[in-house]
């Protein structure tokens, strides 16, 4: 481990700071890369090989690239670089505090601090997917209806655009 | 012959004990690294070889034919040219992005070789999820072509990289997907346990490659497919589309950064290539018996070659496809064929335990009834309710 997670870390803060603060949108997506691969590597030390790649997969690969398709819809001069933040600015400042104040009172209240090795070898692809098919099986379920309602939904959305410039 | 099956092994074995304690691990994955790149790099050059020579056959020219014997040097000029010429960064051109873009094209699809099994105990890693590894990989190329697009600031070059990424994640689906059904029928992830998996022979004498079941046979059509659509090969090659938009992304890349376009290309293609033999055409192993004497390294490298040759064939024959066209075929045939390809690995998995007279065939017909029926069904539906009848062409005149 060693000098692994310090870097891996830093790395990761830094990308999501550029994330949220750069001010051109393309700069902060590709900044949101970064930050996620660096979360990828993270999950790789802890040893979870399946939560790195489905890392990489699911937000580099569909939701980053989703982000980057829409900037490139957009012209430039359409965004503006400034005023993207949140107002009034006193609601978005109280929402941080709120966020971050409870995720600190929760760590604050953790019991235990001392990182024990966990026992036995971790758990793996087969654990994983008998996780998923067995005792999580309703959860993964409802996750499919919804998707199957939001792709129904996004579907008839683009169908109605279609019927209306038709007539 | 294990002699001669394991050489390259061996070989590396045998430099890695030369190296003190300490340096052998590091030097292990230094080593492996190396071949993988030295390796496919080099097929790289073989490849536009063949590929310029193939092309020409196909439309009656000569082809490169004045450099070394037959043209075989071609490459190497081109790599000297390349390396030579001017790089130019256009004065509006988002110079980071611009500069980043060709690496970030190619050293994902590099990194992806890592998990391919290219022959006996030749594999980098076994990762446990190599499958996810390897598309997790391919996903990140969609960045690089971004990151040409925007970052040259030309209008064709952002039409193209819109091309593109609109292309590859509508392909990316039905990609994902026809390789799930290996691994339902496998049971894993790992792409050495999938090659494993096909080891053995029916009655003693043809392979027991997963192209040889019915889903097999279909999700390897799929899966060839969308791997051509996701490589930008002919004739799904409209991010390029030298008439319209002149080299799409690409368009204000010079000298070396343009040969990393290509070589990310290529080696992009080899690699789901590779993915395709390994998940369908049984990897490294022979198709028959008594071709097993065969070193593995060959069989994977003779199947390679043989797709190379089919993607350029299909290159030389196929005109290009339109984008409605091309989105139509992904959204509203690739993907509902590979879900009812997923029902047919099903139906398969469910029936190996019929034991009665024949049930080998009525597995085959009932399977590949399934598929085909679909595949039909789908193909008709969107002329239900058109005019059929002789289709009329007219010219222009």
């Amino acid at each position: 481990m060693g000098l692994t997670f310090p870097l891996l870390a830093t790395v990761t803060w830094l990308a999501a700071l550029g994330a949220v603060a750069l001010r051109r949108p393309v700069y902060a997506a590709l900044s949101l890369v970064v930050a996620l691969l660096g979360l990828a590597a993270i999950f790789l030390t802890l040893e979870a090989q399946f939560l790195g790649m489905v890392q990489i997969l699911v937000y580099v690969g569909a939701v980053v690239v989703l982000v980057v398709f829409v900037i490139q819809f957009t012209r430039n001069d359409e965004v503006p670089l400034t005023g993207l933040a949140f107002r009034p600015v006193s609601l978005g400042v109280g929402i941080a505090v709120l966020v971050t104040g409870g995720l600190i009172a929760c760590i604050a209240g953790t019991p235990e601090w001392a990182v024990k090795p966990p026992e036995g070898p971790p758990p793996g692809m087969r654990q994983i997917g008998e996780g998923l098919m067995g005792v999580y099986v309703p959860a993964l379920e409802a996750m499919g209806v919804l998707l199957t309602v939001a792709l129904i939904g996004a579907v008839l959305i683009a169908m109605r655009g279609r019927s209306t410039s038709l007539h | 012959m294990t002699a001669l099956d394991q050489i390259f092994v061996n070989l590396k074995h045998a430099i890695v004990a030369l190296l003190p304690v300490a340096w052998q691990t590091p030097g292990s994955m230094v080593i492996s690294a190396a071949a993988i790149v030295g390796t496919f790099a080099g097929l790289f050059a073989a490849t536009t070889w063949i590929e310029r020579k193939g092309l020409a056959r196909l439309q009656n020219r000569m082809g490169p034919n004045r450099v070394g014997p037959f043209g075989l040097f071609q490459p190497i000029a081109d790599g000297l040219k390349m390396l030579t010429k001017e790089d130019i960064i256009p004065r509006q051109a988002d110079k980071l992005a611009h500069t980043l873009a060709p690496i970030v094209a190619v050293a994902p699809v590099i990194v992806a070789y890592a998990v391919l099994p290219v022959g006996r105990n030749m594999v980098a890693v076994n990762l446990e999820a190599g499958l996810v590894f390897f598309f997790a990989l391919g996903g990140m190329k969609e960045i690089g072509v971004f990151m040409a697009g925007w970052g040259s600031r030309n209008k064709f070059s952002l039409l193209g990289s819109m091309r593109a990424i609109a292309q590859m994640i509508s392909y990316e689906i039905p990609l994902v997907v026809s390789t799930l059904v290996v691994v339902m029928a496998v049971g894993s992830l790992s792409l050495v346990d999938m090659v494993e998996a096909q080891t053995g022979y029916h009655a003693g004498l043809l392979a027991r490659w997963h192209v040889f079941t019915p889903w097999g046979l279909g999700g390897f059509l799929l899966f060839l497919i969308a791997a051509t659509a996701e490589s930008n090969r002919s004739p799904f090659d409209l991010p390029e589309g030298e008439s319209e938009i002149i080299a799409g992304h690409m368009l204000e890349y010079s000298g070396f950064k343009y040969a990393l376009f290509f070589l990310g290309e290529y080696m992009g293609l080899f690699a789901i290539s590779g993915l395709g033999i390994t998940l369908f055409l049984g990897g490294w192993t022979a198709p028959f018996s008594f071709l097993a004497w065969v070193p593995s390294w060959l069989w994977f490298f003779g199947k390679l070659l043989c797709f190379i040759a089919f993607f350029v064939w299909l290159r030389g024959t196929m005109p290009r496809l339109r984008a409605d066209q091309l989105m139509g075929f992904a959204w509203k045939f690739m993907l509902p064929m590979v879900l009812v390809n997923l029902l047919v690995v099903a139906f398969w998995q469910f029936t190996r335990g019929w034991e009665f007279f024949g049930a080998g065939v009525w597995r085959w017909v009932l399977g590949g009834g399934m598929f085909a029926g679909a595949a039909w069904g789908l193909a008709r539906l969107p002329r239900v309710g058109q005019p059929t009848g002789p289709r009329v062409y007219r010219f222009a005149e």
